[in-house]
């Protein structure tokens, strides 16, 4: 799928910006602070409705505006569907379809497809199990738009269950019994929903596993093997094989029992802390350099290259799904050395869209310069 | 800030649920330049409804006597009682002319963020009604009909839990095909009739 045109109302720095794009490779140039990355912001945001770089919204207007507007018109298999958005901070967003209103904003997952490189990608690596948990929520989400609802569902049943944890928990500190009835239900909802979310995260690292190790390998063939891993804080009653290449395919029923019974093993604990010990938001997915983990012993050239990595194998997966997501490389070559560039220009180049950010045009290796914009004072122009 | 009073009715429009305060500040301006015949109208409503209607002493909903019409309906099954949240879910079940049963109003589901447990909600009320035999007939089916969303699921759940071992009671859920995460009143009427029919045992 490509983006066929981009145009943004008071997004960011952009009062406005209007932009005919093609399928294969383009590049953006212009000066630090130029408006680049918030136009690739703007088509990330219709793929995912966040961004990649902040949690909430107000960010994302233009200082002083009360709203900003996102239009792409996407094409997918030979079909054009115009996507518009509408965001003011504080307010459900407005979505339309081909100009008919969505019912709701969630509706335009899944029209456009992106995969995403940031220097905020770092964090993947670096970064606390949070960042890695919502990469693999986000790849599920952009395999499967419906999942957007459970990921929401999970995380309403975890607030829930928070808030009476807290409050049986400190009725029995007062001595009075707490009312456990209710507890049962709030775990059963959870491991349920729970049950689900680890499933399809197991599954799909098990698919993201060797197309993660085989774009490690080929960003950095010098360097020692990379490996991902679920860690689930089921630990060991994980079953055998969830999570692995060739493994079999988790089970969510036989999961929700076992994140039951972890669950009452915890009880006590959970009502004295007032937290939820147990499910996949404490999970984590794993990066391993060689027999290392990559957080805390990867270099900075290494590290940079796993997360890459890991967006490449997410292209991949995407790519093995029959969609062929845009991919944005924002501002990603001046940090690789001139090999690395290489091997990226190479299978950014196959893509069927890719839109790249740089501040000079020399960090661009040439095959990717096909199409150039020169972005700056505010607009941008089409220059070859 | 206005002064006096206009601030006080914009602040006390503002509490009101969806009401945001643009939205406040121009409905209190509407009613400023308003035919002062228009607003005692209003005001002599809006004193009708907190002392003239009350809840019914069966099923909870809003009601101008101590017993509301649907219960006083002798056309009504007496024998099926469907749960809802709210006392907006009665009308929109009502709308759907496909149920001819009564009427539970929980006045809320469990939501622990809020505070709400089930000591907050009529759910007494609805265990002591399914043991009364009331003109000759007992209660057999009792349907869910609480929103299917989180707080809705888990209400369901638990109000299942407490019905399973009531001897000879069917305990039925709307049937799915509501949109997840929404709101038993804005179903529309087709989609919440077919619900309705559609009904599962739990
Ligand atoms: N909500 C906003 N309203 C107005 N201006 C904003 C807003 N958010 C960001 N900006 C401005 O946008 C500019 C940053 O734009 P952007 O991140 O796209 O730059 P860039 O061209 O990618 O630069 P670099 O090469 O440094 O990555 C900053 O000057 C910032 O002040
Ligand atoms: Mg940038
Ligand atoms: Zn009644």
């Amino acid at each position: 799928m490509y983006v066929r045109h981009l145009q943004v109302t008071d997004f960011r720095s952009w009062a406005h910006a209007d932009v005919p794009l093609e399928p294969g490779p383009s590049v953006l140039i212009g000066a630090n602070g130029q408006g680049k990355t918030n136009l690739v912001e703007a088509i990330g945001y219709v793929a995912t409705l966040s961004s990649h770089r902040v949690a909430t919204d107000a960010p994302l207007v233009r200082i002083g505006a009360p709203r900003a507007v996102v239009r792409t018109a996407v094409v997918h298999s030979g079909r054009e569907l115009l996507v518009e958005l509408e965001i003011t901070p504080g307010k459900a967003n407005r979505a339309r379809i081909n100009r008919a209103p969505a019912g709701k904003p969630r509706d335009v997952l899944g029209i456009l497809r992106t995969v995403l490189f940031a220097p905020e990608d770092l964090a993947l690596v670096r970064g606390d199990p949070g960042e890695r948990r919502r990469f693999a929520d986000d790849l599920l989400v952009a395999r499967t738009p419906r999942l957007a609802g459970l990921r929401s569902d999970y995380e309403r049943v975890l607030k829930q269950r928070g808030a009476l944890l807290k409050s049986s928990g400190a009725a029995r500190r007062a001595g009075r019994g707490g009312d456990i009835s209710t507890l049962e239900v709030w775990d059963g909802h959870l491991a349920r929903h729970g049950a689900q979310l680890l499933a399809y995260r197991l599954n799909l690292v098990a698919d993201l596993e060797p197309l993660v190790a085989a774009a490690y390998a080929g960003v950095a063939p010098e360097s020692r093997p990379a490996q991902i891993r679920y860690r689930s804080t089921l630990g060991a009653d994980l079953p055998e094989g969830y999570g692995v290449p060739g493994g079999p395919r988790a089970d969510a029923e036989q999961l929700e029992t076992l994140l039951l019974e972890s669950m009452a093993k915890v009880r006590s604990q959970e009502l004295d802390r007032g937290v939820c010990l147990v499910g996949p938001h404490r999970d984590d997915v794993e990066l391993i350099l060689g027999d290392a983990p990559a957080k805390g012993y990867a270099s900075h050239g290494e590290s940079w290259s796993f997360a890459l990595a890991l967006r490449l194998g997410a292209y991949e997966v995407l790519r093995g799904d029959g969609v062929e997501p845009v991919l944005v490389l924002d501002d990603v070559f001046a940090e690789l050395d001139r090999r690395r560039r290489q091997r990226l220009a190479t299978v950014a180049a196959a893509a069927e869209q890719v839109l790249v950010t740089a501040a000079v045009a020399e960090d661009v290796p040439a095959e990717l310069d096909a199409v150039r914009y020169d972005v700056g004072e505010g607009e941008i122009h089409r220059v070859r | 800030m206005y002064e006096g009073p206009v601030q006080d009715l914009i602040d006390e429009l503002g509490r009101l649920p969806g009401v945001g305060p643009k939205s406040a500040q121009r409905i209190a301006f509407h009613l400023l330049a308003a035919e002062p015949a228009d607003v005692t109208r209003l005001q002599e409503v809006l004193q009708k409804v907190k002392e003239g209607i009350q809840f019914c002493d069966v099923c909870g909903n809003v009601s101008e006597e101590t017993t509301c019409r649907i219960c006083r309906d002798p056309r009504r099954d007496l024998s099926v009682v469907c749960v809802v949240e709210e006392p907006k879910d009665v009308l929109a079940i009502e709308r759907t002319r496909e149920f001819k049963g009564r009427y539970h109003v929980l006045g809320g589901a469990l939501d622990p963020l809020s505070g709400v447990g089930p000591d907050q909600l009529r759910i007494r009320e609805l265990l002591s009604r399914i043991g009364t035999t009331l003109d000759g007939v007992d209660i057999t089916e009792i349907i869910i009909a609480t929103d299917p969303n989180t707080e809705g699921e888990a209400t369901a759940t638990y109000l299942m839990r407490m019905l399973k071992d009531f001897p000879g009671l069917t305990v039925t859920r709307l049937a799915s095909g509501l949109p997840m995460g929404g709101d038993l009143e804005f179903a529309d009427e087709l989609t919440l009739g077919r619900a309705l029919s559609g009904r599962r045992a739990m």
